[in-house]
């Protein structure tokens, strides 16, 4: 309490007291874990973001930056929490230039602004993570979360191409540029994405844009076992169909997506064959490609013995991805203990999934996959309650899925979990032998750990 | 260079993988760019343990290091600045693994670039990015600069097909980042890698994607009578939204020298011509073909040829990619530069070379990777008169000023070496290079590993100096 003691008049004195919330119910607002921080400090602009951070290492301060704090609950709860730096003022473009495809934003520009104004120029930027709608661009690079649409375009590392922060010794820095080419210097904004805010407070990221396609569409399969549904979605993978989005559903996937679809389009939700695995096929390109890739794949989906298979028209594939692409949200309070997997394996083995699913069913817990592009995919185990017995059980189960990733020479992260669970196990799975090079990436950005101290990987 | 360390390392790997002799170093003294340098010795690892101990010996030694493939890199990144031993992983160079199931290959750094599409194409698929040098060059160097090619406009430089990495550090850990399906834990230390052009770490294998052929690809040679009409072709397909998988531009200059070596069919009258590529299904080739000679049209396009079939596509493509070596026919020497624009610039930017090359009275050719505004104007010049030489260098910093100035970058792909490093501060603050510092000092906190590159040495930048490996270098026991 003696580093925070006095906190907000000496914040009011050194950054103004408009700048400064200290306010009990507020503070409540950004706990992460249940943990407060002991004041809210939102900067106007960059630069009083590198002042709050020179504040904070004079002070000895934690800081974590936030957005929207939609994924707040991704990584560990930090070790220390003095500052929550809201970067929400922050939310400007600073350059787009349609006719270069490049675009400059600040941290707190909400993704849904961004959508608007880059479509008024036929473009787009193709980071459609989880909880869209409020979602800041700097948030979800630092969440690292996936977007739906990286099988076509790619992770932020494909398209991030510049980026301003201010690191840990208070300085505002760049690297990279606004041009879509570039080698000048150290990758460093690379190393933001998904770094939860452990590097540096991001003030503002460069991106290269892509154009709005002119034509959606998808397709939806379904299979009466996993067997069926791999082997399509290998026929896809060989056919060479530029798809945006590939999806898989176990049969548990496809009710939880059910019921949530029913709230909002329930002819659609009665589209999902309960009992089945469904494949969700999206795609777009010109007037010419949408319909030749629809009829493609009612031809591999009936190859590789369909129970049903049908063409989505774009408005039905935008909303099933849509929920989709929300999957990672609601699926963490769809039941009273969720712990959820983002697995990365090789996209090879059909069987791999079936042993997760196994796993699951030996600790007689409910379990859903949702099979992305990439070799990624989201496996949820779900206990009835938080009693004691389910987290024990919970983390055993959590316990075998990190081994089975670890032995099919992928690994697994765990998401979203219980406090109980997460504070006793290691969500990124077994120490990597990279830890130390990421140790030294951390020291040197930000020398004093007041960024989000203990949030990250190893203990970062 | 102590006797010691020489005996040491012909202990270790056999005099028959060490070069001493001046006679032989010479060769090693430069690369593609405009710099020399000359290594003390040259040593050729085949495995990663031979480079661990190699590093650990030259560590006891405290002497410097370098890595190299090739030697076909254009900023002097593989050249040894500070002296000291060179390791060149020539022999490195197995493909240890391909993974056709999940579209991998695990390569030794030592593996030509062409030669890792040559032993997958025969599944349908390849590795994407193509450097003009891609005949010769080695994907450890691709990786330690970026490398980039024509293709990159639609299929991402290096980096974007790389997952993991083996690394040697300069006290000679060897420790391995990434992993072999992607989106491993933690920071993206792949991506920090790539392109840290050899000062970090030195690579020792390497895990690269493999991209499936499209189903249909379209090669465009589209003439032009004017460079602008050219340049505005360009700037308008990329507003317009087309994205080819590559867009190329050769003046008419560069054009006849071209023609007079390879033969490839290109007009001799003309201003310029752009190479066009579009991929993809079938029906989006068709309609991207037809927007794409829409456009040339649009902006006065004499003559808009496609090529009928896989022989005339690799001869225009052929044209393309040994264009530097034509233009050495012309001069004994050029300076290939690498600047980056935003793309809309592109007219303004070649009218401003053009009077660049008129002041100092230089014939300055251009090139280059037009898709993604990424410059290359060749400057030839003879070095034999020093005069002519200063006057080369003095037009390319013009050159990449004028990027700066439109608010591009000094490297598309070729990365700073010891060619830009002084240019640096054109674009970084001494913020950015204290934190670049630090970054570096995390990982070569003595500057060994390839010493002199990226960083400024002049003062007041934040610099790295190249050190005096005695007071650089820990004391030994």
């Amino acid at each position: 309490m003696t580093a925070t003691a006095n906190l907000a008049s000496r914040l009011e004195s050194a950054l103004g007291a408009h700048h400064v919330i200290t306010a009990e119910p507020e503070l409540r607002e950004y706990a992460i874990d249940g943990m407060v921080p002991s004041a809210i400090v939102r900067p106007a602009t960059a630069q009083e973001a590198a002042e709050v951070v020179r504040f904070a290492i004079t002070e000895k301060l934690a800081i974590v930056a936030t957005g929207s704090r939609s994924k707040l609950d991704l990584g560990m709860p930090p070790a220390r929490y003095d500052l929550a730096l809201d970067m929400n003022a922050l939310h400007d473009i600073a350059h787009f230039d349609p006719g270069d495809l490049t675009l400059s934003v600040d941290a707190g520009m909400p993704l849904r602004q961004l959508a608007k104004a880059l479509a008024e120029k036929g473009q787009f930027l193709p980071l459609a993570v989880p909880c869209y709608e409020t979602s800041t661009a700097a948030g979800a690079l630092a969440s690292g979360i996936d977007s739906i649409m990286r099988k076509q375009y790619g992770t932020a590392r494909d398209f991030l191409i510049g980026a301003e922060f201010v690191d840990g010794k208070g300085a505002l820095c760049k690297s990279g540029g606004r041009v879509v080419k570039n080698v000048t210097g150290y990758d460093l904004h690379k190393l933001l994405i998904g770094s939860l805010g452990t590097l540096a407070v991001i003030t503002r990221l460069n991106f290269r844009t892509f154009t709005l396609p002119q034509a959606q569409g998808g397709h939806l399969a379904c299979f009466s076992n996993l067997g069926g549904a791999a082997a399509y979605r290998h026929a896809i993978e060989n056919s060479g169909l530029p798809l945006s989005n590939l999806e898989t559903l176990s049969p548990e996937m496809v009710s939880l997506t059910a019921a949530v679809l029913r709230e909002t389009n329930s002819e659609l939700a009665a589209r999902l064959d309960p009992g089945k695995w469904c494949v969700l096929g999206s795609f777009e390109g010109n007037e010419a490609v949408v319909p030749r890739i629809a009829r493609d794949l009612q031809k591999l989906a009936h190859e590789a013995g369909a129970a049903g298979s049908e063409i989505l028209d774009a408005a039905s594939d935008a909303t099933l991805g849509g929920v989709l692409r929300e999957a990672f949200d609601w699926l963490r309070w769809i039941s009273p203990g969720v712990a959820l997997f983002r697995i990365v394996s090789p996209q090879s083995n059909p069987r791999d999934l079936a042993d997760f699913l196994c796993v699951a069913q030996e600790s007689s817990l409910r379990a859903a996959l949702l099979v992305r592009a990439a070799g990624i995919f989201y496996f949820v185990l779900l206990a009835e309650s938080e009693a004691e017995s389910s987290l024990r059980t919970l983390e055993i189960t959590a316990a075998r899925v990190f081994a089975l990733a670890d032995a099919g020479q992928g690994h697994a992260t765990l998401l979203h979990a219980p406090l109980k669970l997460k504070s006793r196990m290691n969500l990124w799975g077994p120490n990597r032998a990279d830890l130390g090079m990421m140790q030294r990436v951390k020291h040197s950005f930000d020398p004093q750990n007041i960024f989000a101290p203990g949030r990250f990987v190893g203990g970062i | 260079m102590p006797a010691s360390l020489l005996r040491e390392l012909n202990s270790l790997l056999g005099s028959s993988n060490v070069l001493h002799k001046i006679e032989d170093l010479v060769l090693y003294e430069y690369d593609g760019s405009v710099e020399k340098a000359r290594p003390d010795l040259v040593v050729f690892p085949h495995t990663t343990e031979d480079v661990s101990q190699i590093v650990k010996l030259a560590a006891k030694h405290n002497v410097p290091i370098v890595g190299r493939g090739s030697g076909t890199g254009l900023s002097g990144g593989a050249l040894a600045r500070g002296g000291g031993v060179m390791i060149v992983f020539a022999r490195m160079n197995r493909i240890l693994e391909l993974d056709l199931e999940n579209a991998r290959a695990v390569v030794q750094p030592g593996v030509v670039n062409l030669d890792i599409t040559r032993a997958v194409e025969h599944a349908g698929v390849y590795s994407a990015p193509d450097p003009s040098s891609q005949k010769s060059c080695t994907i450890g160097g691709n990786v330690a600069e970026n490398a980039g090619g024509p293709h990159t406009l639609a299929y991402g430089v290096t980096v974007n097909h790389v997952t993991a990495l083996e690394l040697v550090l300069p006290d000679g850990e060897v420790v391995r980042v990434g992993s072999r399906h992607g989106d491993s834990p933690g920071y993206d230390l792949c991506g920090l890698f790539v392109g840290s052009e050899g000062t970090l770490a030195l690579v020792t294998e390497i895990t690269v994607k493999l991209t499936r052929k499209a189903e249909a690809v379209k090669t465009l040679l589209a003439i032009f009578d004017a460079v602008d009409d050219a340049s505005r072709t360009v700037a308008e397909i990329t507003a317009r939204g087309i994205t080819p998988a590559a867009c190329e531009m050769v003046d008419g200059w560069t054009l006849c020298a071209i023609e007079d070596y390879i033969h490839a069919g290109f007009p001799r009258d003309s201003a310029a011509i752009l190479l066009i590529e579009v991929e993809g299904l079938r029906e989006a080739v068709e309609a991207q073909a037809a927007a794409v000679e829409d456009v040339c049209r649009a902006h006065h396009a004499r003559e808009v040829r496609i090529a009928k079939d896989d022989r005339e596509r690799d001869l225009l493509w052929k044209g393309r990619k040994n264009a530097f070596g034509a233009l050495g026919r012309l001069a004994p020497c050029n300076y290939v530069l690498d600047g980056v624009i935003p793309r809309s610039k592109l007219p303004q930017a070649l009218q401003q070379i053009q009077q660049i090359g008129k002041k100092y009275n230089f014939s300055i050719g251009n090139i280059f990777h037009a898709g993604d505004g990424n410059l290359h104007p060749i400057v030839l010049y003879d070095p034999r008169d020093p005069r002519q030489f200063e006057n080369a260098i003095a037009a390319s910093h013009e050159i990449l000023s004028y990027c700066v100035e439109l608010g591009g970058a000094l490297t598309g792909e070729h990365g700073v070496g010891m060619e830009k490093n002084e240019l640096m501060p054109l674009l970084f603050s001494d913020a950015d290079f204290d934190l670049m510092r630090r970054v570096h000092d995390a990982f070569n906190p003595f500057s060994s590993l390839n010493p002199g590159k990226i960083f400024p040495l002049s003062k007041g930048c934040g610099e790295i100096r190249v050190r005096k490996q005695a007071e650089a270098l820990p004391a030994k026991a």
